[in-house]
């Protein structure tokens, strides 16, 4: 009896092994689990006759068993090892797919690149101290023109050429319009707080101007304002570099030259050295080989209009500036038309 | 403004090549637009006539032998009627590159044979050569013409094209720009000498002159010449206009013109015989007089516009333009030449009044100083007797009222300089920078300077006006660069720049492409999208660029329909775009209402072509979706109610739905309404519209927006209810009514149906229910129990029951 159990075990652990050898894959590799170390397996039933045997056989036979157990067991640990790796390094071969057709589409939505370039102005600014203030794009012939030393018959007045809203007021005057700067907030804001001031006014404008390749009849525009006691023209060439260096690189060089603005005295415009050629190439695209791209117009705030809005010209001074969204997003990205900007064409806004 | 170099050099030594010349006037202010050679004559040279004679084969054209210089001698070939033996003329050989006035092209000139005679080169005209229009003739240079000498080096130019702004008058005038040059180099400015002789009777008894308005008129002088003769300018006068882009007329006119261009002031002549009684009178234009002016236009006048009159009539409109009832002519003998002083202001009105803007108004209404009136006078009246002969009467009017005009005085103070600058400049080195400008300099004391500008500087008004002087011509380079040093104000609060800004995100994050269009549109437009005037009539703009653009849109829906109709033009879409912007309702007598709107429109397939995507249209649900996903990301959970037609008429009457949060209205979904889809032509239906108004959601109670839900410990049970309802309640009700109980953490609709095993008129409606507590683990008696109230109440409310 214990020789024929004995034997048994022999026998299944030998079979059991043979039919492992031949397994390549996990489903076959746990039916021969449950075949031979199941509940119901084969080695369970033999081990489970052993209640039949005396106590010394039962020992031996149960040893034996138990050798054949952990034999199996670590055979079928071992196989099921082999078996997965040599399935991994099969794997490239069974599971490939084309990884060259086209992946799953998936929506994106991208801000207008004047926003973009709206939020990098003012960003730059803000980290300088200055907040952000919105203002009316219907305005005032008041603040757009009167309160900025532009009164009515001043020649400067042909700078902006104004479109203006159809209505006639009691005096039978057409005092309201689509403002033409972003300028009129110097004003609104001064009237409405004490220095110290700081701020930047980003918003649309409006001109009465035939448009081609660098001109738009409505664009944007980013106006800034600094008042208090002690505020210079340095300090305003100091703020419009730190600009310049953040919106255009930290090697940039500006250089100012002087220009006209009737709410600024003395005013200026400000140049960066061309990023694109660095003032290299004659026939440069960006710089029409001058070297130097102007990029924005400045200057201190004129005495008229801190005595308009009430402030003591003697006591407090200030810069102001004015700048193009647009003119900066051209010549960052290369864009050659201006026009681009609002005719809302898919193949132009998904490229930014 | 054309300045010639040759012209400028008359006034001021220039040894800097012309593109650093123009750099440097760039620095300082006068910018330089362009700066255009004349010249590039190849094998053309000052050659000689030496022989006229008639060519044998043709009436009209003459056998000319020409001396080039060199020593040879060429036949040519000429049809000018005005060339004659003993003339210093430009010749060109064969070889050189010109207009060719036949072709309309530069050609190069070959050796042709003319009517059997071989030319060997050709006498040029002006048009020929680019100098000028005039073909009618050749170019006759003066006599003292170095024969053979290069055209270049004779004729060539360069010239310098300025942007000049309004405030730098003085720029417009050559004498101006040479005195810049002077204050930027160093280089004294030679002013014209003015000499003649008054042989003439006095001018009081040939002529009377008066003012009867000053206040429009502050200075008033006239001359007078006699037994003039008029006629063609000589060449350099000619020339010299030509290439300020003038075009000469005659040689009294001419003068007039040049003197303007030279020192800025305007003049006027009038042919003396043709001023009735020889009286001028200035005054303002009585009520229903009328003037015929030199462009030939008949003009009303009235009582704003200051006139120059005779005896009985206006004989010209004052610093704007003359009549034609007093015009020079070819038989005229005696002028009367005019150089005065206009209201800036009034001129400029009167330029408006008649759209006539003329060289003469915009140098007046950018405000001539009265000092200039007398010098130009005596310049012009001596240059017309220099090249039309006559004689000059004894005297000039000068009618001048010194009130009208400001005291010019200016001081400066260092401390006001450093306050504007940030650096010290010493006295002496502002005093050398108002030297080198001609101003009149006196020290006050050590620290401040008073200075009165010369006549042509007429923008130096205030002392920062004199701080731009200085640092203008110091360099702005050398004034130290340094960053804000002043204490930071407080920041300003901007919600809605920032709600704008998260709007924005919030849109383009859940596929939407932002858009920026043109606020203004027709009325058209709007009427398209059943936003009538009716309803809102819209701002209009009194002076519209195009009629397509001439009101200001009350609505952002026009506009993203046709970014999406253009684009149905390119793309195959999916199309999802949408802009923030305001819109305008307009207000009595105030600023129109600018409400922020964020408006969307979606349409085409649900996604790009794809081997993968089974493909859809976009709908209604797609983008409640995604407004749904835009609106929590502002931290919003909105309800969705059905909205009426009336209330949108762009919309689907059965496809629109409020968007509701804390009991208000924050925007509107909808389906386009077919119609409307028509009349933009899209391709693809369904396009779906939104609007979200962010005044609205910038008013929402606190803490409508973001709050904190403590995560919970415990787990959640879930049951799956399908309930049957009556069609017409909305899934909505049924979802509020399982939301609303506290015990209930999320509610997922997963199936709708209706149909056979339903009785007619029912629907089903399938949910998952989440039930969840904070504070412990729920039993499942506890959720049984719950969810049976749950149906109890949906029954009461909606007559729902639970499906079998």
């Amino acid at each position: 009896m214990t020789q024929s159990t004995a034997q048994s075990i022999e026998d299944l652990t030998q079979t059991a092994l043979g039919e492992l050898a031949l397994l390549d894959n996990s489903d076959a590799l746990e039916q021969w689990r449950v075949r031979y170390l199941g509940r119901r397996g084969g080695l369970t039933s033999i081990l489970r006759g052993l209640s039949q045997l005396d106590i010394d056989q039962r020992r031996e036979v149960g040893a034996l068993g138990n050798r054949a157990k952990s034999t199996l067991e670590e055979e079928l640990e071992k196989r099921s090892q082999e078996v997965s790796q040599a399935r991994l390094a099969q794997v490239a071969d069974l599971e490939r797919i084309d990884v060259t057709l086209p992946g799953r589409p998936v929506a994106t939505g991208r801000l207008h690149p004047t926003t973009q370039v709206v939020r990098e102005i003012t960003d730059a600014f803000v980290a300088m101290g200055f907040s952000i203030v919105e203002g009316p794009e219907v305005e005032w012939d008041h603040y757009n023109f009167e309160m900025l030393n532009i009164p009515q018959g001043h020649p400067a007045r042909d700078m902006w050429n104004t479109l203006w809203v159809d209505y006639v007021n009691e005096e039978g005057q057409r005092p309201m319009l689509l403002r033409t700067h972003t300028s009129p907030m110097q004003a609104r804001v001064m009237e409405s707080m004490q220095p110290p001031v700081r701020l930047v006014v980003p918003g649309k404008v409006y001109r009465y101007e035939a448009t081609d390749a660098t001109h738009e009849w409505h664009f944007h525009q980013v106006e800034g304002l600094a008042v208090d006691e002690g505020i210079t023209f340095a300090d305003l060439k100091g703020t419009l570099y730190e600009f310049a260096r953040q919106i255009f690189g930290a090697r940039r060089q500006v250089r100012f030259r002087c220009d006209y603005f009737p709410f600024v005295e003395p005013g200026v415009d400000m140049s960066i050295d061309c990023f694109s050629c660095e003032g290299t190439d004659s026939s440069c695209r960006i710089c029409r080989g001058s070297g130097w791209i102007e990029i924005l117009g400045a200057g201190m705030v004129h005495p008229y209009v801190l005595r308009a809005v009430g402030y003591d010209s003697e006591k407090y001074t200030g810069f102001a500036f004015g700048l193009g969204p647009e003119r900066i997003a051209m010549l960052k990205y290369g864009i050659d038309d201006i026009r681009h900007f609002y005719s809302n064409d898919l193949r132009f806004l998904r490229q930014f | 403004m054309q300045i010639p170099l040759s012209w400028l050099r008359e006034y001021v030594d220039i040894d800097l090549p012309p593109q650093e010349l123009a750099h440097r006037l760039t620095m300082a202010g006068v910018e330089v637009g362009e700066v255009t050679e004349l010249g590039g004559w190849e094998n053309c040279c000052v050659g000689e006539v030496l022989e006229v004679s008639p060519h044998p084969n043709a009436d009209t054209l003459r056998l000319c032998r020409v001396n080039p210089g060199d020593g040879s001698e060429m036949e040519v070939v000429c049809g000018a009627p005005n060339v004659a033996a003993g003339q210093k003329i430009c010749f060109a050989r064969v070889g050189a590159r010109l207009y060719n006035t036949h072709s309309e092209r530069h050609e190069t000139l070959k050796a042709a044979r003319i009517r059997g005679v071989v030319s060997e080169g050709m006498i040029c005209s002006e048009l020929e050569l680019g100098l000028g229009e005039g073909h009618e003739g050749i170019v006759v240079l003066p006599d003292d013409a170095p024969t053979g000498m290069a055209l270049d080096d004779y004729l060539g130019d360069t010239i310098l094209d300025l942007e000049v702004t309004p405030n730098r008058l003085d720029c417009f005038s050559v004498l101006g720009v040479a005195h810049e040059i002077g204050a930027l180099t160093g280089k004294p400015v030679k002013v014209p000498e003015v000499q003649y002789q008054e042989d003439g009777p006095p001018i009081t008894g040939q002529a009377s002159v008066s003012v009867a308005d000053p206040d429009l008129c502050p200075r008033y002088t006239a001359s007078l010449i006699q037994g003039l003769e008029i006629g063609p300018s000589p060449q350099w006068l000619q020339d010299r206009l030509t290439r300020a882009g003038l075009r000469p007329i005659s040689n009294v006119v001419d003068v007039t013109n040049y003197v303007m261009l030279e020192f800025n002031q305007p003049l006027h002549a009038f042919d003396l015989d043709k001023v009735r009684d020889k009286t001028i009178i200035v005054r303002r234009a009585a009520p229903g007089e009328a003037l015929e002016t030199l462009d030939g236009v008949e003009r009303e006048l009235n009582s704003e516009v200051l006139v120059i009159a005779d005896s009985k009539d206006p004989v010209g409109l004052g610093g704007v333009i003359g009549g034609a009832n007093s015009e020079i002519g070819s038989d005229t003998t005696s002028v009367l030449l005019e150089s005065a002083t206009f209201n800036s202001y009034n001129n400029r009105r009167t330029a408006d009044t008649f759209r006539l803007y003329t060289d003469a108004s915009q140098r007046f209404e950018k405000g001539l100083r009265p000092e200039l009136a007398p010098i130009a006078l005596r310049r012009a009246t001596q240059l017309i007797q220099e090249v039309a002969g006559g004689v000059i009467a004894q005297g000039i009017y000068d009618i001048y009222s010194e009130s009208d005009t400001p005291a010019r005085k200016v001081t400066l103070t260092l401390r006001r300089l450093k306050q504007v600058l940030g650096m010290d400049v010493s006295v002496e080195e502002v005093n050398e920078v108002f030297q080198s400008l001609d101003f009149e300099t006196e020290r006050v004391d050590d620290a401040s300077i008073s200075v009165i500008p010369p006549y042509w500087r007429s923008d130096i008004n205030i002392e920062e006006d004199l701080i731009e002087e200085v640092v203008r011509i110091i360099g702005y380079d050398n004034v130290p660069t340094t960053m804000l040093s002043t204490p930071i104000p407080y920041r300003q609060p901007a919600p809605m720049t920032e709600l704008k800004a998260r709007v924005k995100e919030a849109l383009a994050s859940v596929g939407l492409q932002e858009t920026i269009s043109y606020p203004l549109v027709s009325l058209e437009d709007l009427e398209k999208v059943n936003c009538t005037a009716e309803r809102s009539a819209p701002l209009k703009v009194a002076n519209p660029m195009s009629a397509g653009h001439d009101h200001l849109r009350p609505t952002l829906l026009a506009s993203l329909l046709n970014t999406l109709s253009y684009n149905e033009g390119y793309n195959e879409g999916p199309f999802r775009f949408f802009e923030q912007a305001r819109v305008f309702l307009p207000r009595p007598e105030q600023l129109p209402d600018e409400r922020e709107v964020g408006a969307g429109v979606v349409s085409g397939l649900r996604s790009e072509p794809s081997w993968l995507v089974d493909n859809g249209p976009l709908d209604f649900y797609d983008v409640k979706g995604m407004l749904t996903s835009m609106l929590a990301l502002l931290g919003l959970t909105p309800s969705w109610e059905p909205a009426s037609g009336e209330e949108n008429p762009a919309l689907h009457p059965g496809r629109a739905a409020r968007i509701m949060c804390s009991g208000s209205q924050i925007g509107v979904l909808g389906e386009l309404h077919p119609s409307i889809a028509e009349r933009f032509d899209l391709r693809y239906r369904p396009a779906v519209v939104f609007e979200i108004y962010l005044d609205d959601l910038l008013t929402l109670p606190a803490g409508s927006g973001r709050n904190f839900q403590s995560l919970t410990r415990f787990p959640s049970a879930h049951r799956d209810v399908a309930l049957v309802v009556p069609e017409e309640v909305p899934a909505g009700n049924v979802q509020e009514i399982l939301d609303r109980h506290r015990l209930v953490e999320r509610v997922e609709l997963f199936d709708v149906y209706a149909g056979e095993n339903l009785e007619a008129g029912m629907k089903s409606l399938a949910f998952h229910v989440y039930f969840q507590s904070s504070d412990h683990t729920l039993t499942a008696e506890e959720v049984n129990r719950t969810l049976d109230g749950l149906l109890r109440i949906l029954q009461r409310d909606v007559g729902a029951t639970l499906r079998d």
